[in-house]
C-alpha cells in the first residue's frame, strides 16, 4: 500500500479530469497511465482461498506486460484474434489488455457455450489463440480443435487436472508469462513500443451477440467507440477512481465489458472478481460495491430471498419490517427524487433507516451503492420501487452491444419504473415513422464482422443506426421502449399496438405467469392469461378454495375475479398514457393449460411464440373477438413421457372496463 | 498412466464375529499403493465391518492387518488416524452445528502441535500454526468447490454437500489411505458425477490410496482399479472390474442363480438389491 491509498477526498479524480479529451486513446495506454498516476491503488481483486487478493495498477501493468510479451514470443502478430473463455478472473481481464497491447483483437466467448457454439465463433472470428480458464473449457476446445484449423495455441489459467494433457498446443498461463518476462528483460522497450503503435480508431474487441434468429453476429467496436461512450457515462454519473464494482456477469457480454473493464480503465477504479459463481451474493456483501449492475431477475431473486427469510422471523420483527416497508414505498422514492417531504415523514424515514433499511441493505451488500443500474429487460414497477424505497439509487438505462451500451440513462431524481431515461451526451435518438428507435452515437459499432448485409441493414448511409426496438418519448422527454419492432402492430383504429409491453405489465403481477396479447389489425386488444400455479394456488389455499389441477383452478370464478383486478390496474396505467390508451385490454380468458416449451408455445428461454399460439388457439382468438361469453377448444398436448393426447375445454371469456380513472398505487409485493 | 505400487495394507485371514454371527470369515486381500479399490457385496456382506477392522474400530478375533510393514492385531482408531488412515461414514458423521470450515479444521487436529493453552491464547506460534492449517483447509475447500458454504452450519446443508464436507474433513488429515463408506449413497446423478470426479482427482493429484464401498455398479466399474466382492463374510472375487463383472459367482450372489452369466449386469438391478 502506498501513500496514495490514503489521499484525502479532495484528491479524488474523475476520469474526465484525469485523462480528458486527448488523453490515452486505447486501454493499454490507459493502463500505463494508471500505473504511473496511481501505482498503489487496487486495480483488480479476486477472492481466492477465502481471502481477497489485490493487484495494484502497477502490478496489473507488470502482469499484462509479461503476458503480452509471452504471447509475442509465441508468435502473436498484430491483428490476430485471441479468444477468452471462462468465468470472471483477473487473469482473463489481463488477457484482454495484453491482446490489445499487441494490436490484437480479443474475442470473449460465453463460458457456458457448448462446444458447437464455441466452434462457430472461433471459426468465424478466425481465432488463432485462446485463453481458457480451466480444464472444463480446455476440454471443449480439445473436442473442437480438429474442426477449427485456424486455432493454433490454447493457454490455460488453472492447471488443476491438466497434468495428463500432452497436447503440444496447450500452454500454462504462468509459463507463458515467464517467457514473457524473459523477453521483456532482453527487449525492455518492446511492450511500450507495441502499445504506442495502437490508436483510437483500431478495433478494440469483437463481441458476439446471441441472436434470437440464426447464427450469432460479431459486433466490432473500436477503442474510440468504447472509450468515448464509457467516459461520457462516467462524467454523467460523476464516477471516480474510488468506485468498487463486482465483475460477475459473463465477460462476453457488452455490459460486463463496459462496467468492469472499460469504465474501470477509464476512471481508474477497481474491479473485483468473485470466488465462484456460487458465492456471488456472499462476495457482494463483503465487497459492498458503490456501482452495481444487474438484470431484473437478480433483483427479483434477492427480493424473494428477503421475503422468504422475513416470513421466518419473529412476530415483532415482521411487523416492524412490513410497517417500514410500506412506509418506505410511500416516501422513499420521493426522498431519492429530492422532493420536499413533511418533517415528520423525514424523521420516521430516518428511524426506518436505523431499524430496517440500513440493516437490510447491509445484509444484501447494498449499503454503499451510489448508482445501481438495471437493464436488459423490463423491470416490474413494484420491484423497482422496493429498491428505491430502501434508498438504493436504482436506475434504468438503454443500450445494446451495437451502441457500446450507453444511449439513455435516467438522471438522478428522475427514475421512473417504465422509462429508460433521456439520451446522454453526444447521443442523438430519433423515432422513425414506424416507431423504430434510431440512434447516432460515438459508440455506434463499426460493423458486424464479415456480415455486410446485416451491417447495411442496421447502419444506414445517413448515419442512423436502426435498433429494431420500438419506442417513443413520453411527456417528460424520457424514452419508453415498447417492444421489438417486428412484433409491433397497429389496431384497426391506427393506434400503435406493442404486445410485449402489455404482456410485461401483466406479468409483473405475481399471479400472472404468462400472457399473450392480440390486437394487430383487430378493433381492440384482448389477451390470453396463464396463472402462476404456485402463487394462485397459495392464494386459493388461504381462501379455502379447493382445486385438483391447473385446469380446475384456472376456471374458478374467483380466480377470474383476481386476474380481472390485475388487468383493470394495467388498463388504468395504459389509460394515463395517451399513446397507449387505445391498447387497453377489452377482453381476456384464462387458458386451460400452461404454455409449454415442449408444445412449441414458448422458446427454451421462455419467450412467447405468438404466431404459433395464435394458430393453435385460433378458435379461442376468434371467440375473443366475436363477443361470445365462452370459447371452445380441443388442443393436442405432449405429456412428460412424450406421448401425445387431446385436451378439450370450454373457457369463460370476460369483458373488462376500460378508461378507468388512475388508481392510488397499492403495494402488490406481499410475501405469500 | 498412474503407477500402482506395492501393497501398503494387507489383510491376512481376518475373522470377525459378533456372538454367533460371523461377519468376516478369513478374509485376505491387499490394498496397493495409489490404487482405487472398491469393495462390493450385498447388504450384510461385511463391507463396513471390514473398513471398521482396517481403521481399528473393530478388533478381529483372528487374522492380522499389516499397514506399511507393521503387523498388528489390535489398534485404536486414534492410532490409525495418526498413521495416515482417514475415513468417511455411511451415515454422515459431521458436527452438525459447526460450519463447513470448522468441520474440516477438525481434520487438522492431529497435526496441531501447540497445546490447548497455547491455542486458547492464540498468540505467536499458535497463531502461525493455525494460519498454516487454515491455508491447507482453504485449499481443500477450493479443491472440493465448496466455497459458497464455507460459513454455513453443516446441519443446514443438503445431504450431497454434507458428504462432500465429510470427504473434505478426511482429506484435511492428508491421509495415505482414504476409506470411503458409500460416498455416493442417496445422491442424484449429477452429485454422483461430481463425487466421482473428486475421488479420481484426489487419487490422481494427491496420490492418495482409496478403498471405497459402493453400491452403484456403474460408478464402481468406472472408477475403480480393482474390485473385491464379499458375500456373507466371505470373499468371492478379487480382481479388475472387467474380470469381476463376468465372474459367475459374483453374478450368482448379486442376481441369483437363474439370471445366469451376463456380460454387463444391469447396474440398476444390482443397486435394487444392494442399495439399502
Amino acid at each position: 500500500m502506498t501513500a496514495s491509498t490514503f489521499a484525502p477526498l479532495s484528491n479524488r479524480q474523475t476520469a474526465a479530469a484525469g485523462s480528458g479529451v486527448g488523453g490515452p486513446d486505447t486501454f493499454p495506454k490507459l493502463l500505463l497511465e494508471h500505473a504511473q498516476l496511481r501505482p498503489g491503488r487496487p486495480a483488480n481483486r479476486e477472492k481466492d482461498y477465502g481471502i481477497w487478493q489485490s493487484w495494484s495498477w502497477a502490478e496489473v501493468a507488470a502482469e499484462v506486460e509479461a503476458l503480452a510479451c509471452g504471447l509475442a514470443a509465441m508468435g502473436f502478430r498484430r491483428g490476430d484474434k485471441l479468444a477468452i473463455i471462462g468465468d470472471n478472473r483477473p487473469r482473463l481481464y489481463w488477457a484482454i489488455a495484453a491482446t490489445q497491447a499487441l494490436g490484437g483483437i480479443p474475442v470473449p466467448i460465453y463460458q457456458d457455450s457448448i462446444a458447437d457454439e464455441m466452434a462457430f465463433v472461433l471459426d468465424h472470428a478466425e481465432v488463432r489463440f485462446a485463453v481458457a480458464e480451466d480444464q472444463e473449457q480446455v476440454d471443449k476446445l480439445v473436442e473442437i480443435k480438429e474442426r477449427c484449423p485456424l486455432l493454433e495455441r490454447v493457454i490455460f489459467s488453472d492447471p488443476r487436472g491438466m497434468r495428463h494433457y500432452d497436447q503440444h498446443w496447450l500452454d500454462d498461463y504462468a509459463k507463458v508469462q515467464e517467457r514473457g518476462r524473459e523477453l521483456a528483460r532482453n527487449e525492455p522497450g518492446f511492450f511500450r513500443g507495441e502499445i504506442a503503435k495502437g490508436q483510437g480508431s483500431d478495433t478494440a474487441i469483437i463481441l458476439y451477440t446471441s441472436g434470437t434468429t440464426g447464427q450469432p453476429k460479431g459486433v466490432v467496436l473500436s477503442f474510440d467507440n468504447i472509450i468515448i461512450t464509457a467516459k461520457n457515462a462516467i462524467e454523467f454519473e460523476g464516477l471516480t477512481d474510488r468506485e468498487e464494482v463486482l465483475a460477475y456477469l459473463p465477460m462476453a457480454w457488452i455490459g460486463e465489458h463496459i462496467f468492469s473493464y472499460a469504465q474501470a480503465y477509464c476512471a481508474g477504479f477497481c474491479a473485483s472478481c468473485p470466488e465462484s459463481q456460487a458465492t456471488v451474493m456472499l462476495d457482494l456483501r463483503e465487497l459492498g460495491p458503490t456501482y452495481f449492475f444487474a438484470p431484473p431477475r437478480i433483483f427479483e431473486t434477492v427480493l424473494t430471498q428477503v421475503m422468504i427469510r422475513m416470513e421466518d422471523a419473529g412476530w415483532a420483527k415482521r411487523r416492524l419490517f412490513h410497517f417500514f416497508l410500506d412506509f418506505g414505498r410511500r416516501v422513499g422514492p420521493n426522498i431519492l427524487d429530492r422532493q420536499r417531504l413533511p418533517p415528520l415523514d423525514r424523521a420516521l424515514y430516518r428511524i426506518g433507516e436505523v431499524l430496517v433499511y440500513g440493516p437490510l441493505k447491509n445484509t444484501l451488500g447494498f449499503s454503499r451503492i451510489r448508482i445501481a443500474y438495471t437493464a436488459g429487460e423490463a423491470i416490474g414497477p413494484d420491484l423497482f420501487t422496493f429498491y428505491r424505497s430502501l434508498g438504493i439509487n436504482l436506475k434504468q438505462l438503454y443500450g445494446m452491444t451495437e451502441s457500446s451500451v450507453f444511449l439513455c440513462i435516467q438522471r438522478d431524481g428522475e427514475a421512473k419504473p417504465d422509462t429508460v431515461g433521456a439520451p446522454i451526451k453526444d447521443v442523438e435518438i430519433r423515432i422513425a415513422e414506424d416507431g423504430e428507435v434510431l440512434f447516432k452515437s460515438p459508440g455506434a459499432f463499426q460493423c458486424y464482422y464479415k456480415n455486410p448485409e446485416a451491417t447495411a441493414a442496421a447502419k444506414r448511409p445517413d448515419g442512423w443506426v436502426h435498433t429494431g426496438d420500438s419506442g417513443f418519448f413520453d411527456t417528460d422527454g424520457q424514452l419508453k421502449i415498447l417492444d421489438r419492432a417486428r412484433d409491433v402492430g397497429r389496431l384497426q383504429g391506427g393506434a400503435l399496438f406493442a404486445p410485449k409491453f402489455i404482456e410485461n405489465k401483466l406479468k409483473f403481477f405475481p399471479y400472472i405467469k404468462e400472457a399473450v396479447a392480440f390486437g394487430d389489425g383487430r378493433p381492440f386488444v384482448a389477451a390470453f392469461v396463464n396463472i402462476d400455479l404456485e402463487a394462485v394456488g397459495d392464494w386459493a389455499e388461504r381462501r379455502n378454495l379447493a382445486y385438483a389441477s391447473y385446469q380446475e383452478l384456472a376456471a374458478e370464478e374467483a380466480v377470474y375475479d383476481l386476474v380481472q383486478g390485475c388487468i383493470e390496474r394495467v388498463n388504468r396505467d395504459l389509460a394515463a398514457e395517451p399513446a397507449l390508451a387505445p391498447s387497453q385490454i377489452h377482453r381476456f380468458l384464462i387458458l386451460h393449460k400452461e404454455l409449454d416449451a415442449d408444445d412449441g408455445e414458448l422458446t427454451r428461454t421462455r419467450k412467447v411464440r405468438r404466431r404459433i399460439i395464435a394458430e393453435r388457439y385460433q378458435p379461442l382468438v376468434e371467440a375473443l373477438y366475436s363477443g361470445d361469453a365462452k370459447g371452445r377448444i380441443a388442443t393436442e398436448i405432449t405429456f412428460e413421457d412424450g406421448r401425445k393426447g387431446q385436451m378439450r375445454a370450454e373457457l369463460a371469456i370476460r369483458d373488462i372496463a376500460t378508461d378507468l380513472p388512475p388508481a392510488e398505487p397499492v403495494p402488490l409485493m406481499r410475501a405469500s | 498412466m498412474k503407477q500402482i505400487g506395492e501393497p501398503i495394507l494387507t489383510a491376512d485371514r481376518v475373522t470377525l464375529a459378533f456372538g454367533g454371527v460371523t461377519a468376516l470369515n478369513e478374509i485376505s486381500f491387499a490394498i496397493r499403493r495409489h490404487e482405487i479399490l472398491a469393495m462390493i457385496g450385498p447388504n450384510g456382506a461385511g463391507k463396513t465391518s471390514m473398513l471398521n477392522v482396517i481403521n481399528g474400530f473393530y478388533h478381529p478375533q483372528a487374522g492380522t492387518i499389516t499397514w506399511k510393514g507393521a503387523t498388528r492385531r489390535r489398534m485404536r482408531p486414534y492410532h490409525a488416524a495418526a498413521q495416515g488412515i482417514a475415513r468417511t461414514f455411511q451415515n454422515v458423521a459431521l458436527f452438525k452445528g459447526m460450519t463447513t470450515l470448522d468441520n474440516i479444521m477438525t481434520g487438522r487436529l492431529l497435526q496441531m502441535r501447540r497445546n490447548f493453552l497455547w491455542q486458547a491464547i492464540h498468540f505467536g506460534p499458535a497463531e502461525e500454526e493455525e494460519l498454516a492449517h487454515r491455508a491447507r483447509v482453504e485449499q481443500i475447500i477450493d479443491f472440493l468447490e465448496i466455497q459458497a458454504i464455507r460459513k454455513t452450519p453443516v446441519g443446514r446443508l443438503p445431504y450431497g454437500l454434507q458428504k462432500r464436507v465429510e470427504l473434505g474433513r478426511a482429506l484435511a488429515m492428508e491421509p495415505e489411505l482414504l476409506l470411503l463408506d458409500e460416498p455416493m449413497a442417496g445422491m442424484n446423478v449429477e452429485e454422483k458425477e461430481d463425487m466421482c470426479r473428486f475421488i479420481l482427482d484426489v487419487n490422481d493429484e494427491f496420490g492418495t490410496t482409496i478403498a471405497l464401498i459402493e453400491h452403484d455398479m456403474g460408478v464402481v466399474m468406472d472408477i475403480s482399479d480393482r474390485v473385491v466382492v464379499l458375500d456373507y463374510g466371505r470373499k468371492i472375487a478379487d480382481g479388475p472390474p472387467d474380470e469381476v463383472r463376468t465372474s459367475p459367482e459374483v453374478i450368482a450372489a448379486y442376481l441369483g442363480e437363474e439370471a445366469g452369466p451376463h456380460p454387463n449386469p444391469n447396474p440398476r438391478a444390482v443397486e435394487g438389491r444392494g442399495g439399502g
